[in-house]
């Protein structure tokens, strides 16, 4: 890979989107104007818009799918890219515009020290000013409460799609990865199968345009899938013999 | 117990067994799949024909009319083929997501390799160039 003192050169951030296009161009512009930009792949989960012409013309490079996957499916296949290309770092961020580029060093960092494996960009962590619904806050609470049992350590925002892993996780990843919803259970996934995860306070924006994928109406059934699925997870065996240290 | 129910079970399980055979012969319906319909069908015959055996099952069940006996068990035997067959739907679609994602990725790749015009590994240098070419 050319490497012209870019730090970033051995990070790929992995944009799942899916009908983005009038949001998915500001967040491209975003990453390339950052003083040491990454690279950037569009996963087009199936976009009935023009989504993937948009970010072909920022230039990034776009994987189009071709039928609608689900988000899981979508970073998935961004982590098949990562380890095919030999990336050290995956980032995921959302094509909504909610994650601010500029914060990607903010959660690159735990995980470049080594000192996590994850790192989850988390709008709870410190008051960043974010406010959500309050239904939607009430199954915030509920599920991070659940989870943070599991895993053992804090997980506030386990619905966070700002993620950076490093090379063992988004492996790991590329081939176990929850469909449906799939962030909460990820991060259970990861943390039975013995990687260390951390929350690193970030800014979250409201989204630019457009609606959540996650309506009022959907928020219950979110909730029990989310917590079913969290329990099962937790009754599964680890899929990941543990070689030791990760680091 | 009545005769004229067990006419009807054993016609039943005879017409379904004969569909299923009707349905391999033809090549509509995969081997694999079919085992389970055979093994209920065949169940369901051996119930109606031998009245003895379903009576015998009916007491340890603690069904008082036999023939209650055997649309209970045909219901059993429902319900498995019902979990058997979201299995293989659940299977199908591991598979559908798979098979997604690597024509995603291939499209992608063979698109990259047609940009920079030779199978080098450089490619992804020269993408780049060109790209910022084509949009001053």
């Amino acid at each position: 890979m050319a490497t012209r003192k870019n730090k970033n050169a051995d990070v790929l951030v992995v944009i799942p989107a899916f009908n983005e296009e009038k949001n998915v161009g500001t967040v491209l512009r975003k990453l390339r104007s950052l003083p040491e930009p990454p690279d950037v792949v569009v996963v087009n989960d199936g976009s009935r818009d023009r989504t993937s012409e948009v970010a072909k013309r920022e230039g990034a490079r776009v994987i189009d799918l071709p039928v609608n996957l689900g988000i899981g499916g979508a970073v998935q296949t961004g982590f098949r890219y990562a380890v095919r290309k030999g990336y050290r770092y995956a980032v995921q961020l959302d094509a909504d515009g909610q994650h601010d580029p500029e914060e990607l060093h903010r959660i690159l960092d735990p995980v470049r020290t080594g000192e996590v494996d994850i790192a989850i960009g988390s709008r709870f962590v410190a008051d960043t000013g974010y406010r959500a619904p309050l239904m939607r806050r009430i199954g915030m609470v509920i599920l991070a409460g659940f989870i943070s049992r599991i895993v053992g350590c804090p997980v506030r925002d386990s619905t966070s799609g700002f993620r950076a892993y490093n090379r063992q996780a988004f492996t790991f990843l590329a081939e176990h990865y929850p469909v449906d919803y799939p962030e909460p259970e990820a991060v259970v996934l990861l943390a039975r199968n013995g990687f260390r995860i951390a929350e690193v306070p970030v800014k979250m924006h409201e989204r630019l345009n457009g609606t959540s994928s996650i309506d009022t109406g959907r928020s219950v059934y979110y909730m029990i899938k989310v917590l079913l699925a969290v329990f099962v997870e937790s009754l599964r065996t680890r899929l990941r013999v543990e070689e030791g240290a990760t680091a | 117990m009545n005769y004229r129910i067990q006419i009807f079970a054993i016609i039943g399980a005879l017409v379904a067994v004969g569909l299923i055979f009707e349905l391999i012969r033809k090549r509509k319906l995969l081997e694999q799949y079919s085992i389970l319909w055979f093994v209920s069908a065949v169940i369901l015959i051996v119930l109606a024909v031998w009245r003895d055996l379903l009576e015998v099952i009916a007491r340890i069940m603690g069904v008082y009319y036999a023939p209650s006996a055997l649309f209970l068990i045909a219901l059993f035997l429902g319900v498995i083929l019902f979990v058997h067959f979201t299995l293989v739907i659940s299977k199908l679609t591991r598979q559908n997501v798979r098979l997604a994602q690597e024509l995603g990725l291939l499209r992608a790749e063979l698109e990259e390799l047609r940009k920079s015009g030779s199978s080098s590994e450089t490619g992804e240098t020269r993408e780049e160039n060109e790209k910022s070419d084509n949009r001053k």
